[in-house]
C-alpha cells in the first residue's frame, strides 16, 4: 500500500463528533420524533372536535407528570429543529460556511432553542 | 453544435423519479412557511387557558382556522418529505424501503387529512 496516510471516514465509535455533526444527526432524530409527536397533536385536535368530555380526559393526561415531560420534550425538540432548520436555510442560500461561523451558529441555535422552550413554558404557566 | 437547452431545462425533471429538485425545493418552501406559523400558533396556544371552550372559540376565528389548516397541511407535508429522506438513507433493501415509504407517506397523508378535518369540525361547529 503506497497510500496509507489517506484520510479515512470517521469511525463513529472512537471519533468525537464536532458540534455541527452532532446537531446534524440531532436534526434528523428530532425530525423523526417530531413527526411522531405531531400524531399526538392531531389527537388533541380530534378530541377537541369530539367535545369537551373527550378533550378534558386527554388534557388530564397531558397535565399529568408524563404529559408535562412529553410537552417539554416536544417543545425543546421542536425549537431545536426549528433553529437548526433556519441555519440550514442560510446554508441553502449560500451563507455561513466558514468553520468559525458554523460553530458559532450551532451554539446560537442551541441557546435560542433553550430560550424559546423556556419562554413558551413560562407563557403557558402564566396562562 | 452548442446545446440550445438552457441549464434550467436540463436539470428540470432529472433523477430516477423525474422530479428534478422539487423534493428539495418543497422541503425548503414548507420550512419557510412553518417559521411564522409555528411561532404564532405555538405561543398563542401556550398563552390560552387550557379549557375546551376557550380553545374552540379561538380556533373558530377565521384567520386562526386558516392558519391551523395551513399549519397541519405544511407540517405533514414537511414530515412526509423529511421521513422519506431518512428512510431512503437507512433502508437499503429495495422491497423493504418501498414498503416503509408507502406506509410513511400514507400515514402522513392520513394524519394530515384527519387534522384538517378536526380543525374544520371545530371551526364550523362540533
Amino acid at each position: 500500500m503506497s497510500n496509507n496516510n489517506r484520510p479515512l471516514s470517521p469511525h463513529l465509535q472512537i471519533y468525537r463528533l464536532p458540534l455541527t455533526a452532532l446537531l446534524s444527526i440531532t436534526h434528523r432524530i428530532t425530525g423523526v420524533l417530531l413527526s411522531l409527536g405531531c400524531l399526538l397533536l392531531v389527537w388533541v385536535l380530534v378530541a377537541a372536535a369530539q367535545g369537551a368530555e373527550a378533550y378534558d380526559s386527554l388534557m388530564a393526561h397531558l397535565s399529568a407528570w408524563y404529559g408535562q415531560i412529553f410537552i417539554l420534550g416536544f417543545l425543546f425538540g421542536l425549537y431545536l429543529h426549528f433553529c437548526n432548520g433556519v441555519r440550514h436555510l442560510f446554508w441553502d442560500a449560500g451563507y455561513g460556511f466558514e468553520l468559525e461561523t458554523v460553530d458559532l451558529t450551532a451554539k446560537i441555535a442551541i441557546a435560542l432553542a433553550v430560550i424559546l422552550t423556556l419562554a413558551t413554558w413560562l407563557v403557558a404557566g402564566a396562562a | 453544435m452548442a446545446d440550445l437547452r438552457t441549464p434550467l431545462s436540463r436539470v428540470k425533471g432529472l433523477g430516477s423519479a423525474r422530479e428534478g429538485t422539487s423534493h428539495f425545493w418543497h422541503q425548503r418552501l414548507t420550512s419557510l412557511l412553518l417559521i411564522p406559523l409555528v411561532l404564532w400558533i405555538g405561543f398563542t396556544v401556550a398563552a390560552l387557558p387550557a379549557d375546551h371552550a376557550t380553545l374552540v372559540s379561538w380556533v373558530r376565528q377565521p384567520l386562526v382556522t386558516v392558519g391551523m389548516v395551513l399549519l397541519v397541511a405544511a407540517v405533514f407535508y414537511h414530515a412526509k418529505l423529511g421521513l422519506q429522506v431518512v428512510i431512503e438513507d437507512y433502508i437499503s433493501s429495495h422491497a423493504r424501503r418501498t414498503l416503509v415509504l408507502l406506509i410513511s407517506n400514507l400515514l402522513c397523508l392520513l394524519f394530515g387529512i384527519v387534522g384538517v378535518i378536526a380543525v374544520l369540525k371545530i371551526s364550523f361547529g362540533a
